[in-house]
């Protein structure tokens, strides 16, 4: 019978059916990072469990650390308090951890070294440990990243990493599969961001609550990892608990030679088993979606939740009683039937899982190159992972971005969410390649956020407010 | 004394007075701010619930004596929606909240809220428009809500509301904390790690 890859992945993990219904799911790679974990680890101490299998679970620091300068012990002392907890936690239970650089030798059993820390969806495909055909759980809701090497990857709370770690199980009812199409080509200027800022628009925030989406068609084809990556990392900002592409040559390609992936004769087994997760040509979905790609503009959000964005080119939603909009619209203090085109921006932010990765800083370099930050604009860059950081410094970029005035930084969340030193202040008004707008979220209650793809966030520090990066892409000086 | 999450056994009839919250798409971000995350410990989050919105809203539900020591939150669609923080629900549990009742939910922040003993109740937005109506005009009502048959009933208002059979089991046999579960058969755990190609060198 014809499957898709989420169901043939679910049933390789099932390994029983609960007296509660849910199935009782094998995790094959539990990511932990220093926010999500402590009050885990804690519990497990409680009952006097251990971790059940060790070597499948990966640590890193990203949410708190600073990333100004990560030398230690950190100024921030919670944060040096969250990173010592996580470092003990993984050396009591035998978990490897890739620490920041400066930790003194911290790291547990195996630990390669510090030079792999970054952001935990960034890490996990970098060093070859996320793979097609696995299960993926980490304490974070954007673990959906994973999906893009066709992994199925959960974000879970506090207590379900307690779970894992200690059964390396979760308890789970299955979901259905929705199964999105991109067609045709994206204009230049347009990227994965706008692609899934465009499916959130028009499925809505909780269009995916129940669904996996598997996202497909032959733009999606096209895209390298990375930028299946950006596609699956904002699946839960659709609702959607999980996304994923089926594994393809793209992917495989990717994968060779990373560290923690198969070596040698084993890549060719692997390659095969790959192949064969992957959905049948007709296997039966719960929901179909088109989208045209050529369709597709730059993509801004002017609201307060990711599904409240407009094209470039297009008005704000006037929708006299519409409480929502009206709400965003108040909180913004942006006007019904405007356009987000000359909107004056305070702050610019490349980054986060969704966008820190090479190809993301070298789009936006692109724009930047030769060109001058606007004055009164803070800009800064802040590399997924140290390994992002080290390839992007190797091609010259942190050059390119000082000289335009952007701070060049260290890995980590950083303005992502409101938890480190980076925040917003007052009511700034922030260009941000991350991943959330809401309220509150970049760490000042009544700073904006609006969402956009890593080159418009460029294009938008450059002239001080917003504007279409195809302006600019046209004009790109020599 | 600060009420802590709810204790391990069944849960079936929770009754209390209720606090209503209104609006779509109330984000974890919201209920509980990031930078109430930098610690190891749960301990005293109820204090920080939805602590900005609180102080731009001096009339925000929860700032309002009325609702002290409520036990029913009663909101709108997609509650709880963006990070999987269990800060959120575990704010909300450390207040003494026990039972949640919405037109909708994350799936997240439902799963999470299920493992601290606290059921999230979905039923229609007409339905809970005119509850959460009520307790504004009554808010010293008391409430109940039945996970067995998924009745709610304040006053003279009576709505049926449902769970995800899975939980309402859970919450019904008093296995809602499922690890003991996952652990129970772990020869079965180890069979299936023995055939997953990628443990065992493709
Ligand atoms: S970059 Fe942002 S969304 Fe991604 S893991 Fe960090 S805080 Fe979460």
């Amino acid at each position: 019978m014809a499957e898709t890859l989420f169901q043939k992945v679910w049933n390789a993990h099932a390994v029983r059916t609960l007296p509660s219904g849910q199935t009782q799911l094998f995790v094959g790679l539990h990511l932990i990072h220093e926010v999500t974990t402590p009050q885990a680890f804690d519990m497990l101490r409680q009952h006097g469990w251990g971790v059940a299998f060790p070597d499948r679970t990966f640590g890193t620091v990203d949410h708190i650390v600073p990333t100004d300068t990560q030398r230690r012990p950190f100024v921030d002392l919670m944060a040096e308090e969250m990173t010592t907890a996580l470092e003990r936690n993984c050396r009591e239970f035998g978990i490897h951890l890739a620490g920041p650089a400066e930790a003194g030798g911290a790291g547990g059993p195996g630990s390669p070294g510090s030079d792999d820390q970054g952001i935990v969806h960034v890490i996990g495909p970098e060093l070859g440990l996320t793979q097609p055909g696995m299960t993926i759980a980490c304490g974070d809701s954007h673990t959906s990243t994973h999906g893009a090497l066709g992994a199925l990857a959960f974000g879970i709370g506090t207590s379900q990493v307690r779970d894992v770690l200690a059964s390396q199980c979760l308890s789970l009812d299955p979901l259905k599969v929705r199964r999105i199409d991109i067609d045709g080509r994206l204009a230049p200027g347009v990227y994965a961001k706008d692609v899934i800022l465009t499916i959130i628009r028009r499925l809505g925030v909780q269009g995916g609550v129940g669904f996996a989406y598997e996202y497909g068609g032959s733009a999606v084809d096209h895209m390298s990892i990375e930028e299946r990556m950006t596609l699956c990392n904002m699946s839960i900002e659709g609702g959607a608990r999980a996304g994923y592409v089926n594994p393809d040559d793209t992917t495989f390609a990717f994968l060779r030679g990373r560290r923690f992936a198969p070596q040698g004769d084993a890549f060719g087994r692997a390659v095969a088993w790959w192949r064969s997760i992957a959905s049948d040509a007709d296997a039966p979905y719960d929901d179909r979606v088109r989208l045209d790609a050529a369709s597709i503009e730059p993509t801004v959000t002017w609201g307060i939740n990711p599904g409240q964005s407009v094209g470039i080119g297009e008005p704000l939603p006037s929708a006299p009683g519409d409480e929502a909009v009206d709400e965003a619209l108040a909180f913004m203090g942006f006007a019904a039937g405007s356009r987000m085109e000359g909107t004056p921006i305070d702050v610019a932010f490349i980054g986060s899982c969704t966008n820190g990765r090479l190809s993301d800083l070298e789009e936006a370099a692109r724009i930047v190159r030769g060109r001058r930050v606007a004055p009164g604009v803070k800009a800064l860059v802040v590399p997924g992972s140290r390994r992002v950081s080290r390839e992007a410094e190797a091609r010259g970029l942190d050059e390119v971005f000082r000289r335009a005035g952007f701070e060049w930084r260290g890995a980590g969340c950083s303005m992502c969410l409101g938890m480190n030193t980076d925040r917003l202040e007052g009511r700034q008004v922030c260009a941000s390649s991350s991943n959330r707008n809401f309220k509150g979220r970049q760490g000042s209650p009544t700073g904006r956020t609006l969402l956009m793809s890593p080159a418009m966030v460029a294009a938008a520090a450059i002239a001080g407010h917003v504007v279409d990066v195809r302006t600019l892409l046209d004009e790109v000086p020599a | 004394m600060t009420p802590d999450a709810p204790a391990a056994g069944a849960v079936n009839v929770i009754t209390g007075r209720g606090i209503p919250l209104r609006g779509d798409d109330i984000d974890t971000d919201r209920i509980m701010p990031a930078r109430f995350l930098r610690a190891t410990s749960f301990d005293g989050l109820e204090r920080h619930l939805f602590e900005d919105d609180r102080a731009t809203r001096p009339d925000h539900p929860f700032n309002d004596a009325r609702f002290a020591g409520a036990t029913l939150l009663v909101v709108n669609s997609n509650f709880g929606c963006g990070s999987s923080r269990e800060h959120a629900p575990q704010g909300l549990a450390r207040s003494g909240i026990r039972a949640i009742v919405g037109e909708s939910f994350s799936e997240i922040f439902q799963g999470n809220a299920a493992m601290l003993g606290v059921p999230c109740f979905a039923a229609e937005r007409q339905a809970i428009e005119r509850l959460q109506t009520l307790i504004e005009q009554t808010p010293d009502l008391t409430i109940a809500a039945r996970v067995d048959s998924g009745l709610i009933t304040a006053g003279p208002l009576r709505l049926t509301a449902t769970l995800p059979a899975a939980l309402r089991d859970g919450f019904l046999s008093g296995q809602w904390n499922p690890t003991a579960m996952l652990l129970d058969r772990f020869d079965e755990v180890r069979a299936v790690a023995s055939r997953l190609p990628y443990l065992n060198g493709f």
